[in-house]
């Protein structure tokens, strides 16, 4: 690499501690935007500093190729629903590792008209590395992306090849990039870019639905080490220290996650592979279950002192939110006590239902989290689950056959009547049956969110 | 120090930053945090910059390109897309006491 002025290594590593003070800032709720405006303004000075001391060949394509992902990143980032964040984070990140990638191939390329003796091994062990794992999380992405988006299945896709396809490609991969490392190929490092797409759809296509929020996770952690091995490859101070903060800080926050649903990270990665991790139903059980129209659960409601609403993602999909709001703020008004009982994992990915509420307007005051408020359900008239399903099952605790057995639910079934507002009785995302709904205290409400909560609160207004 | 340990001293301790700082997060930033942390490593963009304004053939230059449309995505609708979702954390403060005593 030629040499970098002094001042302008300076300048990166200003932007390095603007990074660490992004993440700082990310993680508290009042430093929040903060944090990410600071990392904005980082990533833009970085950016734009080789343009300075640099004499860049090729600037208006440059400049060009700059404006249109820029105009693509901010026009998916606007028109993006709240409830499809997890979708829009598992792209951003796979065309990050893509990108990736193909730096470290661009570099291999480079590297190769150099004799042998001028390139270290580290350098090439680190190329090959950003080349693998950012080929695998692009793959992978897009994989999750597919998932989330109902482009195809959310339950885990296995076939009986799957775990010897798997390792033979992790063993291409290990001859392909010792090609790389030891003799400095460019065909090698892009078989080995190809070979991480396959290693990277195989290691997702296994994950069950509601696993998937972990597996963008970690593929996030992974997309941060990309970025750090490619700033060793290119000698960059900042995209090293930036790589490694997120590789790390994601790592962390995985398994953050992991514990939060009580599930391990290899079990979730290789459980379906195992075999151990059985399948729900995925169909509509016939069994018999008590029902009722919008105006006997108003006269529930009404009639309680203490209610608890558990929200759920079908209540996202139909866009209640404000409807739940009104309804709330109308028994409030008559006396009845309410608050939000949220899930760490309700909606599709950990903190999900806390942005989609916030969206509606919902004081932040009434959420409360799912330690707080566990003990809470034994003195409760109703709870009303909206949506909701895996987060309440019952099977969490009982059935250790379960993919979600060991999650930590909300204790829901300790409360006097509960009432499910369901779209049908397919299963939540986990695919699982839930006993709750056959429980005799459990009433069901049948409809779309949004009309269930319309009829739901005209209901309650006649009263 | 040889380079080699200097690069390697910089990572470790980039590491143990990385974890310390989002330590005491909450599970109510989970989503926002990722996706700003997913912001950050868009700063890939930096590299493929390099690359690309060092390169000379055609095939590398068009490689090198693409490289860049795809990390300004990631670095770009990252932070745009946080900062969405942050506004709403931060924007209902106010308006909430008066909506509940409505």
């Amino acid at each position: 690499m030629s040499a970098v002025p002094t001042w302008a290594q300076l300048v990166y590593l200003l932007c390095a501690v603007g990074f660490i003070l992004a993440l700082k800032g990310l993680s508290g709720p009042r430093t929040a935007r903060t944090g990410n405006l600071i990392g904005a303004g980082a990533a833009a000075v970085a950016v734009v500093l080789p343009f300075v001391y640099l004499d860049l060949d090729h600037l208006p394509l440059i400049i060009g190729a700059i404006a249109l992902g820029s105009l693509g990143g901010v026009l998916g980032a606007r028109r993006v629903q709240m409830t499809q964040m997890p979708q829009m984070v598992a792209l951003f990140n796979g065309v990050g590792g893509g990108a990736a990638a193909l730096v470290a191939l661009l570099e291999l390329e480079e590297l190769g008209h150099l004799p042998a003796s001028a390139v270290g091994t580290f350098v090439l062990v680190a190329t090959a590395f950003t080349v693998l794992v950012g080929s695998v999380s692009f793959a992978g992405s897009v994989i999750t992306f597919a998932k989330l988006q109902d482009l195809m299945t959310s339950r885990p896709v296995v076939f009986a090849g799957l775990p010897v396809a798997f390792a033979a490609a992790l063993v291409g991969s290990l001859v392909l990039g010792w090609l790389v490392v030891d003799a400095t190929l460019l065909w090698a490092g892009v078989a080995l870019g190809v070979m991480g797409l396959l290693v990277g759809v195989l290691l997702v296509l296994p994950v069950g639905g509601a696993d998937v929020p972990i597996v963008i996770s970690l593929l996030n952690a992974f997309t941060g080490l990309t970025v750090a091995a490619g700033g060793y490859v290119l000698g960059n101070v900042v995209l090293l220290v930036a790589g490694t903060l997120v590789g790390a800080s994601g790592t962390f926050l995985t398994l953050l996650m992991a514990r939060a649903m009580g599930r391990s990270v290899p079990n979730i990665l290789f459980g379906a592979l195992k075999g151990n991790s059985t399948l729900g139903a995925g169909e509509a059980s016939d069994r018999p279950v008590r029902s009722a129209g919008p105006e006997d659960v108003a006269i529930l409601l009404g009639y309680a002192d203490r209610v608890i609403i558990v929200p759920g993602y079908g209540l996202a999909v139909a866009q209640a939110q404000h409807t739940l709001r009104e309804l709330v703020e109308l028994l409030q008004a008559r006396g009845t006590r309410v608050d939000y009982a949220i899930h760490p994992v309700a909606g599709r990915m950990p903190g999900h239902m806390n942005v989609l509420l916030a969206e509606a307007q919902v004081p932040y005051e009434q959420l409360v989290e799912m330690d707080e408020i566990n003990g809470e359900f034994k003195h409760t008239d109703v709870v009303l689950v909206v949506g909701a399903n895996d987060v309440v099952n019952p099977a969490a605790r009982t059935t250790p056959s379960a993919p979600i057995y060991g999650m930590p639910i909300l204790d829901v079934d300790q409360a006097q009547q509960v009432v499910f507002l369901k779209r049908s009785m397919r299963p939540g995302f986990a695919g699982i049956e839930n006993e709750l709904l056959f429980d005799p205290r459990t009433t069901l409400l049948f409809g779309d969110a949004k009309e269930s909560l319309t009829k739901l609160l005209s209901a309650a207004k006649a009263l | 120090m040889t380079d080699g340990m200097v690069w390697l001293t910089i990572f470790v301790l980039s590491v143990f930053v990385g974890v310390e700082v989002i330590s005491k997060v909450s599970s109510t930033l989970h989503t926002p945090l990722m996706s700003g942390a997913n912001a950050i490593h868009g700063i890939i963009l930096l590299g493929a910059v390099l690359v690309t304004g060092q390169t000379e053939s055609t095939p590398t230059l068009v490689v090198g390109l693409v490289a860049i449309v795809l990390a300004a995505v990631n670095l770009v609708g990252g932070f745009v897309v946080t900062d969405r979702m942050l506004q709403m954390f931060t924007r209902k403060k106010p308006a909430a006491p008066k909506e509940a005593q409505r």
